[in-house]
């Protein structure tokens, strides 16, 4: 309903009468709530721009990160889970759309390949520390010896 | 004309480096003093028909020669001269050539500097020539910079408006003084490998100002890139983890870890092959990001190139100059184990931990690199490795690092007492506590990662300084660890700082309006057109508020190029030192209303300091040694004559 006082000619002339203290607009699906919007970003940040180059739908200025940040906000809205919307992404875009591979049988190998390298490096580190310390014993018996 | 000049220069340069090859791995024996002569002239002549043909390309650009092809395609005659000169390197050809440059300017300085003896030298230098005749090929045969176009056009395309940046200019060279400067260290290491025996021992010592000075240059180049993304692109970020920057990132990680364990093959004799191993995959990661860089298999904001042919010759010569050193390395390490003896207490042991954990960092950064661009060419499957994959492991992986870090140059070598360093570091625990209460007190939200990291860069920051206390009085070498420790501390703080405690608005605004993003409020004043001399631009004008008064003025812009129509963000940046506010201007919504983007990263500004500050780490252990090897008398000389 509009009375007579919120007629739009008025509401222009408010509005440049109050220009000094006027604040700007958020983008037009923004939460006003700052954790949600919080969670938005971060969820954001797990979503790859589809079209882009490595960036994701959080950073990009493509259209189509554009449009993909609206439909996160809108299921937010609605209430899903993080996990559901990302499933719900995957289901449309395949696991490309996911920042962090999720752990299946063709990334395992990515997943487990630091703890190779980790447990490799570190066992030969563990024989050259021996190897060293049993050197360093035989050295420190034959001093004693010539002493 | 200069472009045949340059292209001849080219054709003499790999005669001579061909020469260079054969002569400098013939003067590795004993008798062949002859050969060693001619290796040291040809390094000398390649280096200056290097030096021509760069030049000659670098004329054709300044003059506007719009019959070379690449310079047509990167350069206009209104391009600022500044542009003109770095828009040499800005495409595959010129940056292969500028490739070359560099290694001239390292064969020249093996040469002259003739560390290691007049064998070693002839030996690296063989070594120099075969990797600067398999590039020579390289360039001459897919990637030659002085192509013509016939007829010439009159106007060139223009250089990408990105990359009219003064940061974006210097980027390249520095990273290739990383890069290529590692080729020497492999040089050294290869020829070790091809002397055996007593002789190849002091290689690492011969071969570590160039180990300083390509990590110093990688150290710069990856920061300098980081803050070119931070305040070109039009978003908080500064690091993506995007294949390019991953590129430069893992010559990084290795080259570190070189520098650690050459130091305990140099003072101590220890992990001989290990350190060999490492000069080896040091340079194989230079390859390897070249490949990623130059063929044209990932495509990102920096790739400019895309030819198949380049990409199969780029795997080749890795294939070839990999394979041919780790074949070496297998025939001869077995004769250089030396076998150290050291107490687990000492600082071998620490040295070692530091090599697993950054080469566990390495293959992280790898295999999230290669492993999908793999998948995708074996299976078809196209998947992401982002930010998040990375963050899973480096963060846990640099925390450790960081917490071991204070212990290494407290440690004595062969024994130390565990006990007593750590009573001689309790003290930096106190300047973990104070970082940690100064974070709690100034930031919030209070975030307990943020805090804890803030906490972590306390203790590096101040057990360096312990480090340094300890050591008052010694040559200025000593204190290399300590500062270049100190200066991954203070990056730390601001990587925790921006990555915690960032705030963003994104608004559309009106003149007039105000917005608010952190302790900031902003007045949006319009925004108006400007002609610049290539390009048309949109900037607006916004106002840093306190109260009613106007404190500073800011201008975010938005240009077309007029060649190419692309559009580019020019984004503003106000920094205190300890704060940086950044506008980014965004769509026209009409009727003078406009997206604007703004972001508060407290702390940014010391991410790139503490790179700076590692660096100048690197810069002291490299001229304290100089300064102390300068005074020294000759004893190399007589050796020699001992030797013959």
């Amino acid at each position: 309903m509009m009375t007579k006082a919120f007629r739009p000619k008025r509401l222009l002339l408010a509005l440049l009468l109050a220009t000094n203290t006027a604040i700007a607009a958020p983008l037009p699906d923004a939460f006003s709530d700052p954790a949600t919007e919080a969670r938005a970003h971060a969820l954001q940040r797990q979503l790859r721009c589809p079209v882009c180059k490595g960036q994701s739908i959080d950073e990009s200025g493509a259209d189509l990160a554009a449009d993909l940040r609206h439909l996160v906000r809108q299921q937010i809205a609605e209430g899903r889970s993080d996990d559901e919307i990302k499933a719900y992404l995957r289901a449309r875009y395949g696991d490309f759309i996911l920042m962090q591979p999720p752990l299946e049988s063709a990334t395992w190998l990515l997943w487990l390949a630091p703890f190779l390298v980790l447990a490799g490096a570190g066992g030969v580190a563990w024989g050259v520390i021996s190897r060293a310390k049993k050197a360093q014993e035989s050295n420190d018996s034959k001093e004693i010896a010539d002493f | 004309m200069t472009g045949e000049l340059g292209q001849l220069s080219l054709c003499f340069a790999l005669a001579l480096s061909l020469v260079m090859a054969n002569a400098g791995i013939l003067g590795a024996k004993d008798a062949n003093a002859t050969a060693r002569r001619i290796a040291h002239g040809a390094a000398m002549g390649f280096f200056v028909f290097i030096v021509l043909a760069f030049g000659a390309l670098v004329y054709a650009y300044l003059v506007s020669d719009f019959s070379l092809r690449i310079v047509a395609d990167d350069s206009t005659t209104l391009q600022p001269l500044l542009y003109k000169i770095t828009a040499v390197w800005s495409n595959h050809e010129g940056s292969m050539l500028l490739w070359m440059l560099v290694m001239a300017f390292y064969t020249a300085a093996i040469a002259l500097a003739g560390r290691g003896g007049p064998r070693l030298t002839s030996a690296a230098l063989g070594v120099m020539g075969l990797l600067a005749a398999a590039f020579l090929l390289f360039i001459l045969f897919t990637s030659s910079p002085f192509l013509r176009f016939d007829p010439a056009p009159f106007e060139g395309a223009g250089l990408n408006p990105l990359l009219q940046d003064p940061g974006a200019a210097m980027h390249p060279p520095m990273l290739y003084f990383g890069y290529v400067g590692l080729s020497a260290s492999f040089a050294y290491a290869a020829a070790a490998l091809i002397l055996g025996g007593g002789d190849s021992e002091n290689w690492s010592r011969a071969a570590r100002p160039f180990m300083l000075v390509a990590w110093m240059a990688l150290t710069c180049g990856i920061a300098l890139g980081s803050w070119w993304a931070y305040y070109t692109l039009g978003w908080g970020g500064y690091w993506f983890w995007d294949a390019v920057e991953n590129a430069s990132l893992m010559p990084w990680l290795v080259a570190t870890a070189l520098l650690h364990s050459a130091l305990a093959t140099e003072m101590r004799g220890a992990f001989r092959s290990w350190t060999l191993l490492l000069a080896i995959l040091a340079f194989s990661m230079s390859l390897i990001g070249t490949f990623l860089v130059r063929s044209g298999v990932i495509t990102s904001v920096h790739s400019f190139a895309s030819d198949p042919t380049r990409g199969f010759f780029i795997l080749v010569l890795i294939g070839l100059a990999v394979g041919g050193a780790l074949a070496l390395f297998a025939w001869r390490a077995p004769s250089l184990q030396g076998g150290a003896a050291f107490k687990p207490e000492s600082r071998e042991t620490a040295l070692l931990i530091n090599n697993v954990l950054l080469v566990v960092a390495l293959t992280v950064v790898f295999a999230g690199t290669l492993y999908p661009l793999a998948l995708d060419a074996l299976t078809g499957q196209k998947i992401t490795v982002g930010a998040p994959f990375f963050a899973v492991f480096f963060i846990p992986l640099f925390i450790l690092l960081m917490l071991l870090m204070p212990f290494g140059p407290r440690l004595g070598w062969y024994s130390a007492d565990l006990k007593a360093t750590a009573r001689t570091l309790a003290p930096a625990l106190g300047a973990a506590a104070v970082a940690a209460v100064t974070a709690l007190v100034l930031a919030s939200p209070r975030i307990a990662t943020g805090i804890g990291a803030i906490a972590v860069a306390g203790w590096l920051i101040g057990g360096s300084a312990i480090d340094a206390l300890r050591r008052k009085g010694a040559r200025a070498a000593a204190f290399a660890a300590a500062i270049a420790h100190a200066g991954l501390g203070v990056s730390l703080l601001g990587i925790a700082s921006t990555t915690v405690w960032r705030s963003e608005a994104l608004v559309v605004v009106g003149p007039g309006e105000k917005l608010t993003v952190g302790p900031y409020t902003l007045r949006f004043d319009g925004v108006a057109t400007v002609d610049g001399p290539n390009y048309k631009g949109s900037r607006a004008t916004i106002d840093l508020m306190d109260g009613d008064a106007v404190t500073a003025v800011m201008h975010p812009e938005l240009r077309i190029y007029a060649a190419g129509g692309q559009d580019l963000s020019v984004t503003a940046i106000r920094t205190t030192g300890l704060r940086d506010l950044k506008l980014v201007l965004g769509d026209d919504r009409g009727q003078g209303r406009w997206t604007l983007s703004a972001f508060v990263s407290p702390l940014a500004p010391l991410i790139w300091l503490g790179a700076l500050v590692m660096a100048l780490g690197g810069a002291l252990s490299l001229f304290g040694r100089l300064r102390a090897r300068a005074p020294e008398p000759k004893p190399a000389p007589a050796a020699v004559l001992a030797a013959e």
